[in-house]
């Protein structure tokens, strides 16, 4: 039987389907999520499907759409917040920060603070300087949290069904740029565990470990590469909290070279960390400097050749890898 | 609802039990036995008391940083928030959560919060969760003026009004935020005059009045299990004592407020001789009886304070638990 091709966005929306049938303590609550089925369409029919007791159209309200959904998590619940865009999640960050992160420990262990929050995240449509960020660094930034981005259709319903499941917070991010990506996802129920990466590529002689839209792009390039004799392994840290350090220690210690590649600023983004990680635990199989792919530290802008020229793209992989093979 | 003499009486216990806790705990802050800071709500016992004893056992609780009253009034034990303030392992959050996050959920508090107007749209949410599982609960919400300048304030009492939730939420208008008298932080210092944009009801009670708190409560408390939604009751106060005991602690740390104003709402309008002296009126107390509970109060703090600061410290692996539910998420680390 050929494999179902489904787009990301209905991914999405078939693992908030499937879990508010499974399970009837979720529920989802956030900006136009409801009656419009989202403003990048990705809880779309759910409304209709389940009622507005349980997809729960908010007025913008950031500060309260965390608090609340905080507040029934801690009363039993288990809510799905969406939040439209990653960038506006700073309006909500001492719900999230402060509180989301912090509620299981300041109240002794005691309630499950099983939550998700989702947002669209990273840039690449031309939506500027407030709506076009990646803050996964942020939030890979607190304990307490746990942080996870999906770049293909079948990761996204398979790590959002585990992060609803999850009895932990979990920051979910959406590339905005990758709700039309259409890929592979099966109609029976399966999971993808939190906390583990994927070696999407194989390869012998470079590690690029990527996440989000510099995945695909990442396989593009290797795809390059390959034809001119360089196999680059690809892996997808597609959980950043937990870091699945050791399936990318496993593949520097077969490669010697790593090469990371995000889109999130380059000063003190997640690739700084797994950087300094791999330099601590497999120093002495580095055969060259670790390289980084990321956005240099600009705003970003609506213009699509300044937009392009800032973001990082295929042939920034490209150069990374061949200046240290 | 008419109070019988009984109820009257443990109110007025649970005012002093609040009092002692207090006054003791700020002798330990003198000792140097309180790691970071307190907050104690000296002439705020009527607030806490009056609403708490409005609402059932099986009613939630949310609150601020300054709630050992509340969560007292509430009926957690006097010991276990003791020696969580002394950060003692045998405290509720094992001596990490000091005495900003004190909780009890056997007893259905669901947490103080160090963040000023932290827990108003938290309180929302469980009011929305109560709503959807049925369960007939309430969540009363604590919170001060001071919060009410937040955001979450505006955000969380019109999303709790839209929804209808039954919380209720209840500032303690104690007329200061730190140093700013409320006069000057607020353009309209009668805050339940918001409830109308709200389309809730706002009522302005006299907090250092024990009944004038229970009534609002208990009407507030009622609408909302009828199924009609949140109301603001504000209970005017006075912070008898500075900010913070750290504060009171620091030369010339409570010196912005006028000469005199101090000395006066402890003369005239201190919540506790205010009821005994009603309790009295009522033919409920005498002298003797009043010695008694008096006495009996101070023991309760004498045994709680023997068992709090007999207890051990908690254990360095306690640094990493509690972060997340699962144990292994975050581990010892190899090299600090």
């Amino acid at each position: 039987m050929a494999q179902r091709q489904i787009s990301f966005r209905e991914a999405i929306s078939e693992a908030i389907r499937e879990e508010m049938a499974r399970d009837e303590r979720v529920f989802l609550m956030g900006e136009d999520v409801g009656v419009l089925g989202g403003a990048f369409a990705s809880t779309k029919g759910i409304y209709q499907q389940f009622g507005e007791e349980r997809v729960k159209d908010t007025p913008i309200s950031e500060t309260a759409i965390i608090g609340f959904a905080l507040g029934a998590a801690m009363a039993g619940m288990r809510p799905i917040a969406e939040i439209m865009r990653v960038d506006w999640m700073t309006i909500c960050m001492d719900e999230i920060v402060n509180q989301t992160a912090k509620m299981h420990y300041m109240t002794g262990g005691r309630p499950e603070v099983a939550m998700v929050i989702r947002a669209s995240s990273e840039g690449g449509i031309g939506l500027g300087a407030q709506h076009s960020q990646s803050f996964e660094t942020w939030f890979v930034h607190v304990p307490g949290l746990k942080v996870v981005i999906p770049s293909t259709p079948y990761d996204a319903k398979g790590l959002l069904k585990a992060a609803i499941r999850d009895p932990d917070p979990v920051i979910f991010l959406e590339s905005g740029i990758l709700y039309g990506v259409s890929g592979p996802v099966p109609a029976e129920d399966y999971i993808v565990p939190l906390g583990k990466a994927d070696v999407k590529r194989e390869g012998k002689d470079v590690t690029v470990v990527a996440w989000g839209t510099l995945l695909p792009k990442t396989l593009n390039a290797a795809q390059t590469l390959a034809g001119e004799g360089i196999e680059a392994e690809v892996i997808d840290s597609r959980s950043l909290r937990p870091l699945d350090i050791d399936t990318i220690l496993a593949s520097v210690r077969k490669t010697g070279k790593l090469v990371v590649a995000h889109e999130a600023m380059k000063t003190c983004g997640v690739g700084a960390e797994i950087a300094a990680l791999v330099q601590e635990k497999a120093f002495d199989h580095l055969d060259a400097p670790i390289q980084r792919v990321a956005t240099p530290d600009v705003i970003i802008p609506v213009n699509r050749t300044l937009e392009r020229f800032v973001l990082p793209q295929e042939d920034n992989v490209i150069a990374a890898v061949k200046s240290i093979v | 609802m008419q109070l019988t003499k009984q109820e009257l009486l443990s109110m007025y216990r649970r005012m002093l039990t609040i009092r002692n806790f207090e006054e003791g705990l700020t002798a330990f802050s003198a000792q140097g036995l309180v790691p970071g800071t307190g907050h104690v709500s000296i002439g705020e016992e009527a607030v806490a008391v009056g609403a708490c004893t409005a609402l059932a056992e099986k009613d939630y609780v949310i609150s601020t940083h300054r709630a050992h009253g509340h969560v007292l009034a509430k009926g957690a034990e006097v010991k276990i928030i003791l020696a969580e303030v002394l950060a003692k392992a045998t405290g509720c959050t094992g001596g990490k959560g000091g005495s900003m996050h004190l909780s009890d959920f056997d007893r259905n508090i669901l947490g103080t919060n160090g963040i000023v107007g932290g827990g108003i749209t938290i309180a929302g949410g469980v009011g929305m969760a109560i709503k959807m599982r049925q369960t007939g609960q309430v969540c009363l919400c604590f919170f001060g003026d001071g919060a009410a300048n937040r955001g979450t304030f505006h955000e969380g009492l019109n999303l709790a009004a839209v929804w209808k939730v039954p919380t209720v939420y209840v500032c303690t208008n104690n007329q200061y935020g730190m140093s700013m008298p409320q006069c000057r932080a607020c353009a309209n210092v009668d805050i339940s005059a918001r409830a109308v944009s709200y389309d809730m009801p706002g009522y302005r009670v006299d907090g250092t009045d024990v009944i004038a708190v229970y009534e609002a409560v208990k009407g507030a408390a009622e609408r909302a299990r009828r199924g009609e939604g949140p109301s603001l009751v504000e209970a005017v106060a006075y912070r008898l004592r500075g900010h913070s005991m750290r504060m009171d602690q620091i030369p010339g740390g409570n010196a912005y407020r006028p000469e005199g104003e101090v000395d006066e709402w402890a003369a005239t309008r201190d919540p506790i001789p205010i009821f005994k002296n009603k309790l009295k009126e009522l033919g409920y107390l005498d002298d003797n009886a009043a010695a008694q509970i008096e006495a009996e109060c101070k023991k309760e703090f004498e045994q709680a304070s023997e068992f709090a600061l007999n207890s051990p410290e908690p254990k360095l692996e306690s640094a990493f638990e509690w972060i997340y539910t699962q144990e292994g998420v975050v581990q010892w680390p190899s090299v600090r």
